[in-house]
Formats: structure tokens, sequence, C-alpha cells
């Protein structure tokens, strides 16, 4: 039984026939086409497939497509605009905030969420903002220190 | 990793929800946040042929205070308990709870209701629930019941919910004046689930004698237990260091203490003394004593 599904993304609308069983970070990656969504540990630990979805942080491979039916989600693709980084972008770039990468799509839509609901963070609450996101390569001190530079100019820009 | 295949179905209201359930049975499964039924499935530990999707249910999410009681939506999200603010005015340890279980991208997905009706041994909210003394409202086919929270955990997983039912509601009754409740965990590392947590709810008179005392562990055993002997030893008395490092001793009598990759027996039942001991020295000092 295959089911209708449509959303937006990242401004775009798609919709497709899919069965149930088909997790959302396969529809984004493999039915739509955008890879930068990662999927490191297919078992909700690692935040690599974290997208926002109405906003909210979640991690795509612990949904299925068809529940995000009718849903506006965003991704690491949506953030750049007119060949702009996003200040969070920018902010890992400028503070080396990623080793091979593989995390960082994760950790950027976790940082965006973050920074919405608390646009001042401490280093603490980043800390403990960032508890679902896993890097194997940069000791996260400079992932702190990207989002901290996120937030100072980000501040700077409103 | 892919679950094996099912159908789907997202009812618009209870009444259809039900409906659905009362005629797939044991071929279905209500499908909540997913947060801990997807990772199941995805293991292939559960392969229901059909999901309930409460997601578009209208209703079944929000909290209100009825005077006596918050009153929380089965499908309320933890994010949404952690971040109102009826939960942070008139009971802030719901809040605390909250923003402790897994990490925010959980706790954006998974609700209070799926997490009591899953009754995960290593869960958060269970131990809350047993200190403020919560009812689950359950909704089947011939309506509403209520049932107390010392009669909904029965072992591991398992709880007082019927096979036609759904979890709607969660009320949760407010303390008195005079209150203070805290909740401290010792959280797996990875996971962020309690190896061992409890939470503490006690009520202090004019005096400073303890009148009402709830404490809840959870993570150590098969299930949530009501740690009768630490209440038992804290009613009746003022609540000073050593009364509070005596009472906390027994937190581990009465828990089905389960040895696993995180401990002992022993390890995990010193961690159910320590941490009762922490939650009650951090009421009591909410509670203003
Ligand atoms: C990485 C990770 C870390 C986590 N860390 C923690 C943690 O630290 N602490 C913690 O407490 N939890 C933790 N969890 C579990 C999380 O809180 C789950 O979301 C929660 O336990 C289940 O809620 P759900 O809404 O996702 O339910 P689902 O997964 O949708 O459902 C769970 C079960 O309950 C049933 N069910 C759900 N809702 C109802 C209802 N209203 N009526 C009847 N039956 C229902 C379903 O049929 C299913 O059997 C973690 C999960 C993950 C993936
Ligand atoms: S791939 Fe989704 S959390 Fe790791
Ligand atoms: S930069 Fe390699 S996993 Fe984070």
């Amino acid at each position: 039984m295959k089911l209708p599904v449509k959303m937006t993304i990242n401004g775009q609308k798609v919709s497709h026939e899919v069965e149930p069983r088909l997790l959302l970070v396969h529809y984004i990656r493999e039915v739509v086409g955008l890879t930068g969504t990662h999927v490191g540990c297919d078992t909700s630990q690692c935040g690599a497939c974290t997208i926002l979805l109405g906003g909210q942080a979640v991690k795509a491979c612990t949904m299925f497509a068809v529940q995000a039916d009718g849903a506006t989600i965003l991704t690491i693709e949506g953030l750049a605009k007119n060949g702009e980084l996003h200040p969070i972008q920018q902010g890992f770039w400028e503070k080396h905030g990623l080793q091979c990468g593989f995390c960082t799509p994760g950790m950027i839509m976790t940082a965006y969420q973050m920074l919405e609901r608390y646009p001042k963070p401490t280093e603490d609450q980043i800390r403990h903002q960032l508890e679902g996101n896993l890097c194997r390569c940069t000791g996260y001190h400079n992932i702190v220190k990207a989002i901290e530079w996120a937030a100072e100019h980000m501040a700077g820009k409103k | 990793m892919y679950p094996a295949a099912f159908d789907y179905h997202a009812p618009k209201n209870v009444k259809e929800a039900l409906g659905l359930l009362g005629k797939l049975k044991d071929d279905a499964k209500i499908l909540a946040g997913g947060h801990s039924l997807i990772p199941m499935m995805k293991l292939r530990l559960a392969q229901p042929k059909h999901l309930i999707d409460l997601g578009k249910v209208p209703g079944l999410s929000g909290i209100k205070a009825d005077g006596k009681a918050l009153v929380i939506g089965a499908m309320t999200t933890h994010w949404e308990v952690e971040s109102s603010s009826a939960v942070k005015s008139k009971l802030p340890v719901l809040a605390e709870v909250a923003s402790v279980i897994g990490d925010p991208a959980v706790r954006n997905k998974g609700t209070i209701g799926g997490s009591l009706a899953h009754a995960d041994p290593a869960a958060d909210w269970p131990a809350a629930m047993i200190a403020l003394g919560a009812e689950m409202v359950c909704e089947g086919p011939k309506g509403k019941r209520k049932v107390g929270v010392d009669q909904w955990f029965l072992g591991l997983m398992a709880t007082a919910l019927k096979e036609r039912e759904i979890l709607v509601q969660v009320r949760v009754p407010l303390l008195p004046a005079g209150s203070g409740a805290a909740y401290m965990k010792f959280p797996h590392p990875a996971s962020r689930f309690a190896v061992v947590g409890a939470c503490a709810a006690l009520t202090l008179d004019k005096q400073g004698v303890c009148s009402k005392a709830g404490v809840g562990v959870t993570g150590a055993g098969t299930r949530a237990v009501r740690a009768k002997g630490v209440e038992a030893a804290l009613v009746g008395k003022r609540l000073d260091a050593a009364t509070i490092e005596a009472a906390a001793q027994k937190a581990a009598d009465g828990v089905d203490v389960q040895a696993d990759l995180q401990g002992s027996v022993e390890y995990k039942s010193h961690l159910c003394r320590v941490f009762a001991k922490r939650a009650i020295t951090e009421a009591v000092r909410r509670a203003g004593a």
C-alpha cells in the first residue's frame, strides 16, 4: 500500500507516493534527492539526520515520511541564501567547527533551533542542547565556539 | 534499517482511533511520538501490521490547570512540558523532568503519554508521576476511566492500559503550599535514559515537619516503584541531614534491581540511595525549610 505525501522542503513543494515504512530521512535523501541530511547511526542517537520540521529539530531517521504529510521542512540545503552562508554555517567556517563534516548538517540544524530558543546561550546551554548530536572528530570545543560566534553575529544583525 | 511493512492509519478523532483499534486488535499499534516504537520497529523487535497515528487527532495535546491538578494531554511532547508557562508556575518539577529526557530532538517528538504507555524501565516520567500521585485517564469503547499511578506500572513495559484503550490524559495533582519537589538522575552517557532516577515531592507544615512525602525511583528495576520505606521515614519528621540520610538508605528496598551493562545490583542499589538523597535534599530546600 503506497500513500500520497505532500510537503514543503526548503520552500519547494514536493509530492510523491511512498510506502508507509519509508523513513523521512530516506525520503529526503533518496526520493527528493537532498543528500545534505546524513544518516549516521540509524538508531536515533547521533543527530546526523537532524532537520527542522515545522520549526522543530527532529531526527529524520526516527520518523516515517507519512507522518510528515503536510509539513514544512528545512534542511541544511535551505540555509544559505543567494550564495551567502547562514551565520551558523559561517561560524563553523570561522571557528573550524568541523573536520570530516559528517555530523555538521545535524549540528547546524540543531544549532538553528537552539539559537531560536536561546538567542544568547551560555556555554553550558550550548553543550546541553547538543546532547543529541555526536561528533567523532572535533571534541566539540570548536563546535561550541562556532555556535557562540553565530549567536554574536545573529544578534548583531537583528 | 527498514521496519517490516505495515499499513498506516491517521484517524481524525479519538472515536475513529478506538474504532480502528477495536477492528484491527492485536495487529495494530498506536503511534504517538514514535521515539520508542520506531526504534523497536527498525530493529524488528516490534512488527505491527497496522500503525494508528495519533499525530493528527486534535485535542490530545496541551496543558490545562483545573484548580487542583495539571491536566496534560497524552500527546503533549516533552518539550511542550519543558517550555510550558503553566508548568513552570504551578509544578516546575515537571519541566525539570522533561528537560533531562534524551536530547532536544527526542523531546520535540516524544510524548508524555507515549512514555507512560510504553513504561520503559529507564524512563524518567514514571518516577515523577509516582512521587506526585498522578492519574492516567484511559479511553476505551465504553468511555473513560481513571487509573491511579500505583496501579499503573505492572512490570517490564507492562501497564494497566487495556488492549482497546488509548491513554488520553495525565492528571497531576498540584502540591499544597509549603511543598517542594525535585528530580535527580544519573543519565546513561549515550542515550541519556535514567540509569537511576529519583523524584521527591514533599510537604512541610509550619513547624517544618514533613506532613506528606512522595518518592518514586526509576531505572534500577524492571519498573518504576514508590519508595514506601523512604516515604515512611520522612513523614512526621523534621528533615535534617541525618533524617534524610537515614530515609534515603531505604531507596532500593522493594526495587527489583537488575544487573545490566550499566552496573551490578550492588552499584545500582547504591545509586538509588544516592539519588534519592539528592532529590529529597533539594526538595526540602525548595520547600523553603
Ligand atoms: C535517543 C533517545 C533517547 C531517549 N532518552 C530518554 C530519556 O532519557 N528518558 C526517557 O524517559 N525517555 C527517553 N527516550 C524515550 C522517549 O521519551 C520516548 O519518546 C517515549 O518513551 C515514548 O513516547 P512516544 O510518544 O515517542 O511513544 P511511541 O514510541 O509512539 O509509543 C510507545 C509505545 O506506547 C504506545 N502508546 C503511545 N502513546 C499511546 C497512547 N496515547 N495510548 C496508548 N498507547 C500509546 C505505543 O503503541 C507504543 O507501544 C529516548 C528516546 C530516544 C530515541
Ligand atoms: S542517523 Fe538519525 S540519529 Fe543517527
Ligand atoms: S566533524 Fe567528523 S563527525 Fe563531526
